[in-house]
């Protein structure tokens, strides 16, 4: 088998995976009761429109930048 | 690994040629403004934008030109991350997309209504899906140097089947989606000119082919780049004016929140208005009038036809006008041929009367989450539960689509290394984003503007673009003095979704040539997945199906070249599907990635995550996956359910809607490919 799944990590992606969830599925199922506002911005409404994209971005950096150093560590290692 | 891209001398070129280039576009703005300010006519425009956004295109198309493998494919796996983020951002995304998305946002709010939810499931769903991609899926793909999606099938599972089963999805998701592209660029190519819709098709279609024809991944990966800059300002400059104009900030994402509040406010001024009451119980009327006619169409048929008859005949006997008797001759010629045809249309108009007969003209209000009322009657409780499941369905299929559509996972081939594909995925969701983030943002601002200023103008001093859309084409406005009153009401206009990106120029009052741009962006839009579509479909069938059927083995450069006639060939049987016209087609967009999501996610992550799935399972699974989903949306297509003479509708699985059955087919593949990898032959 040519594909080795990256070893380790697997706390990492879980809890990315559980953020990500939480702020897609879990704002939207309970959008009806998220309606007050913050900062002028009736909050579930935001949550939907911006802050989840956000969230998401931040999500995907975290990642990429926590396996890219381990990666380049591993390599330091290796050479 | 060594990062293999390009040289840090290549890359500060790449850097300086990339900001020369949207400095390039920005001048010709300002050129094309200056000349429309010394008179430039408005017919002159239009065209002109067409032509040099797609000769650019096809500019970097030539200059992209290879028949080299590793150049075709997977563009020499050596382009920035940064710039494939872009690239990527740019295949993601469709005409529907640019176009359609704040107009969607706008007619149906947050959650849209009951029988049809959208709204923000289609952002979080089409964002979303790059947090799957990123950390299951682009990574462990780049690192295994594939060269199409359908390769993966045959490096990690081995033998025939997997690998063709996933040439065969892959087609089919990706063909959906690339007619609905290419009638995409049929709509703006024939509005930017005025030409016929078929013309515009070929127009567009020219430019597409001299970019994928040519130059395969290299160069659809550059003029992406391009388009994405195009699709980019042609979005951020409305939006930025139409803030600036409201809110005095043009930094639209930042400060719309004031304008939901007056929004609100605005509604419940339109719902407790008499004037607006009166129109919407003009259209219960008319709704009752179609019911009515429907409950005995042939009877219906001929008394209408009578009546117009009658009055020709009066009309002609008491000498009347010539352009009068002419109307009365087109009435009667526009009735519909026979009962059949009567049944649809009227029902059609029934529904859609009774629609805008509720308040507000059927649109939600802005800031409610999902119809009907969790704590109201047991049948508005069962409203808001199924218009939330629906919702949550909805973003389910779009992000794990997303980690599915083909033609978006092989871009990652395209980046130097494994590292540099994470990098590049966070990239593209950087720059889908900055759209995406204004696009909610301009839905609010064309609302509050119609809301505010649009309501209340008196019919003889409509502003001139809106007469001129209605006669361009009244499916995507228009406006009907229905209470006879002299003045607009909200609920006298109808909006098409994808006016309101095209008109947003001219209802914040900006020059002529921001509205040329906007419809440059939307073919950008359209061309830039097409491309990418085109490529993935046209590799699917010649590397993963037919050079695996025929004995001898062609060297890499036939290959291409057959891959470039295949592409070819596929262009103009997508043209040929697009220029029919059908409805169906933009409905399909949602279609393809529940088919995306259930083909090929259940496999492809076991394949990587799970050193026990089998060649087996993956078979099984892919084959559960697509069936169900494509047996849910099938059993309850209309048509087919015509063909096969069974009536109704069907009884809908939780209430859940057919497009979005991959719900239903990603749980069953996942299950599948893990029981048949546990109990299937083990792989040797």
């Amino acid at each position: 088998m040519v594909n080795q799944p990256p070893p380790g990590h697997w706390l990492l992606r879980a809890v990315l995976l559980l953020v990500w969830g939480s702020v897609s599925f879990g704002v939207c199922y309970n959008a009806r009761a998220l309606q007050f506002s913050v900062a002028g911005w009736p909050f579930g409404y935001w949550m939907a429109a911006q802050g989840a994209l956000l969230v998401f971005i931040a999500v995907v950096v975290i990642y990429a930048v926590v396996l890219n150093r381990a990666e380049r560590k591993a390599q330091a290692r290796a050479a | 690994m060594a990062e293999e891209g390009y040289s840090p001398a290549g890359k500060r070129r790449l850097h300086g040629i990339f900001i020369a280039y949207v400095f390039g576009v920005i001048a010709f703005l300002l050129l094309l403004g200056w000349a429309e300010r010394m008179g430039l006519s408005r017919h002159w425009i239009g065209p002109v934008f067409l032509f040099v956004t797609v000769m650019a295109y096809a500019a970097i198309g030539i200059w992209g030109r290879t028949t080299d493998p590793e150049e075709y494919y997977v563009a020499g796996r050596r382009i920035p991350p940064m710039y494939n983020g872009m690239a990527a951002a740019a295949d993601w995304m469709s005409a529907a997309s640019f176009l359609s998305l704040a107009g969607a946002l706008y007619l149906q709010g947050f959650s849209g209504s009951q029988g049809q939810v959208g709204g923000l499931a289609y952002l979080l769903g089409w964002t979303g899906g790059f947090c799957l991609v990123a950390m299951l899926i682009a990574p462990q793909l780049r690192a295994m140097g594939l060269y199409t999606v359908p390769d993966f099938f045959l490096v990690r599972y081995g033998g025939r089947w997997p690998r063709r089963i996933a040439a065969l999805s892959a087609v089919l998701c990706s063909f959906t989606y690339l007619v609905a592209q290419i009638y995409g660029v049929g709509l703006i190519a024939s509005r930017l000119t005025g030409v016929q819709f078929e013309i515009g098709i070929m127009l567009g279609l020219g430019g597409v082919l001299l970019c994928s024809f040519l130059g395969g991944m290299r160069a659809i990966t550059w003029t992406q780049v391009a388009q994405y800059v195009v699709l980019l300002l042609a979005f951020l400059i409305p939006v930025s004016w139409l803030a600036y104009k409201q809110l005095g900030n043009p930094l639209a994402p930042l400060v719309y929140g004031t304008q939901l509040e007056k929004i609100g406010d605005l509604e419940d001024a339109l719902r407790a208005s008499p004037a607006e009451r009166e129109v919407a119980a003009l259209y219960l009327r008319r709704a009752q009038d179609y019911e009515a006619r429907l409950r005995d169409v042939d009877a219906a048929l001929a008394a209408e036809r009578e009546s117009r008859q009658e009055r020709l005949r009066l009309l002609r006997h008491g000498n009347a006008e010539v352009g009068e008797l002419m109307a009365a001759s087109r009435e009667l010629a526009a009735l519909p041929a026979n009962a059949e045809d009567a049944r649809a249309r009227w029902s059609r108009a029934m529904r859609e009367d009774y629609e805008r007969a509720r308040p507000l003209a059927g649109l939600p209000p802005h800031l409610q989450a999902f119809a009907g009322d969790p704590d109201g009657s047991p049948a508005e409780r069962e409203a808001f539960d199924v218009s939330r499941r629906n919702f949550l369905a909805l973003m389910f299929c779009l992000m794990v689509g997303t980690a599915g559509l083909p033609h978006l996972l092989t871009r990652y081939y395209t980046v130097p290394s494994v590292a540099a594909a994470r990098n590049s995925v966070a990239w593209s969701l950087f720059f889908i984003t900055l759209l995406y983030i204004s696009a909610p943002a301009l839905a609010v601002l064309v609302k509050f503007e119609v809301m505010q200023n649009l309501v209340g103008i008196r019919f003889d001093a409509l502003p001139g673009w809106i007469t001129q859309w209605t006669r361009l084409d009244p499916s995507l406005l228009a406006i009907e003095d229905i209470n006879g009153d002299g003045v607009l009401q909200f609920g006298e206009i109808r909006l098409g979704a994808d006016m309101i990106m095209l008109a947003t120029p001219e209802l914040g009052g900006l020059p002529y040539v921001v509205s040329g741009l906007v419809a440059a962006g939307g073919l950008a839009a359209a061309l830039s997945t097409a491309d990418g579509l085109l490529l993935t479909i046209s590799n699917a069938l010649v590397r993963d199906m037919a050079l695996q059927e025929i004995r001898r083995v062609p060297s890499p450069e036939q290959r291409v070249i057959l891959t470039k006639f295949v592409l070819l060939g596929v262009a103009m049987l997508a043209a040929f599907a697009a220029a029919l016209k059908s409805a169906e087609i933009l409905s399909l967009v949602t279609a393809s990635f529940s088919l995306a999501a259930s083909a090929f996610v259940p496999a492809m992550v076991l394949g990587i995550f799970w050193r026990g799935a089998s060649r087996a399972g993956a078979v099984a699974g892919m084959l559960a996956g697509l069936g169900t989903t494509l047996y849910y949306m099938l059993v309850h297509a209309p048509m087919l359910r015509g063909w096969l003479g069974l009536a109704g509708h069907g009884a809908l699985w939780w209430d859940i809607q057919p497009g979005l059955a991959g719900v239903f087919g990603v749980p069953v593949g996942l299950l599948v490919t893990w029981l048949a990898s546990q109990v299937g032959p083990r792989d040797r």
